[in-house]
């Protein structure tokens, strides 16, 4: 179980590789990599810059990620989410979950993103081709994304 | 004494990440205490200007409007959160 927020960069299939180890008991690992768009409501995007709240970021994903553990039966997770200034492209947050079995793994990926995506204290801020910048307002789908696992 | 932090448009608004205030002691909710940093000046008064949109976190933790402040240490106010 980790979580990282970090300006830099991360490599998927390492990742996976240190997550999983030398243990031969998983049966199933679903990642999930979220990246920056070229494009917001139509328009070009030159970079997306993340802002967050340091410590409490790492305690919402720890808390996130135990939310998880409790309902799925998981056995390695992984929360990668980068902040600072990102280009089209570029990664953003990378998601991993490891279970014996696929649906438990597929689900609480899921679960992940939506719950993190509502309650991790990043806010983005997109720049035009003009250079003009602005915050990016956060989705109603986002909440109704999340509420479906509320229970 | 409070550590009051912004983030995003809350912080470019009110021009600074954060300050420590000595918070008077008949505010008993974050609702109070965001109507009265509304008063201390008109870039609080443009950063609270619609308290709906505002969310807060009482030492690292989500909170709503109606939650208590006391023996708060650290109150955090920002826009809906937009990561992933």
């Amino acid at each position: 179980m980790s979580v990282r927020v970090e300006t830099a960069d991360f490599d998927l299939s390492r990742e996976v590789k240190n997550l999983v180890g030398a243990r031969t008991d998983i049966g199933a690992i679903v990642t999930f990599t979220g990246t920056v768009r070229d494009t917001a409501k139509g328009q070009p995007i030159t970079a997306m810059t993340l802002e967050h709240y340091p410590g409490m970021t790492e305690a919402e994903l720890e808390r996130v990620e135990a939310e998880a553990k409790q309902r799925w039966p998981l056995q390695a997770t992984l929360i990668i989410h980068r902040y600072g200034e990102l280009k089209p492209g570029d990664n953003i947050v990378l998601v991993v979950t490891a279970s014996a079995h696929r649906q438990a793994a597929f689900e609480a990926a899921e679960f992940l993103m939506d719950y993190l995506k509502t309650r991790a204290p990043f806010w983005k801020k997109e720049t035009s081709a003009e250079g003009e910048s602005h915050w990016v307002d956060a989705r109603e789908s986002d909440d109704s994304a999340a509420e479906r696992w509320q229970r | 004494m409070t550590r009051l932090l912004y983030f995003a448009w809350i912080r470019e608004r009110i021009g600074k990440a954060e300050e420590t205030l000595a918070l008077p002691a008949q505010l008993t909710t974050v609702g109070e205490l965001v109507t009265w940093l509304r008063a201390r000046g008109p870039e609080y008064a443009e950063a609270f200007a619609r308290p709906e949109v505002v969310r807060a976190a009482i030492d690292q933790t989500h909170v709503k409007p109606t939650a208590g402040i006391k023996g708060a240490r650290e109150i955090a106010f920002f826009p809906p959160v937009s990561g992933g």
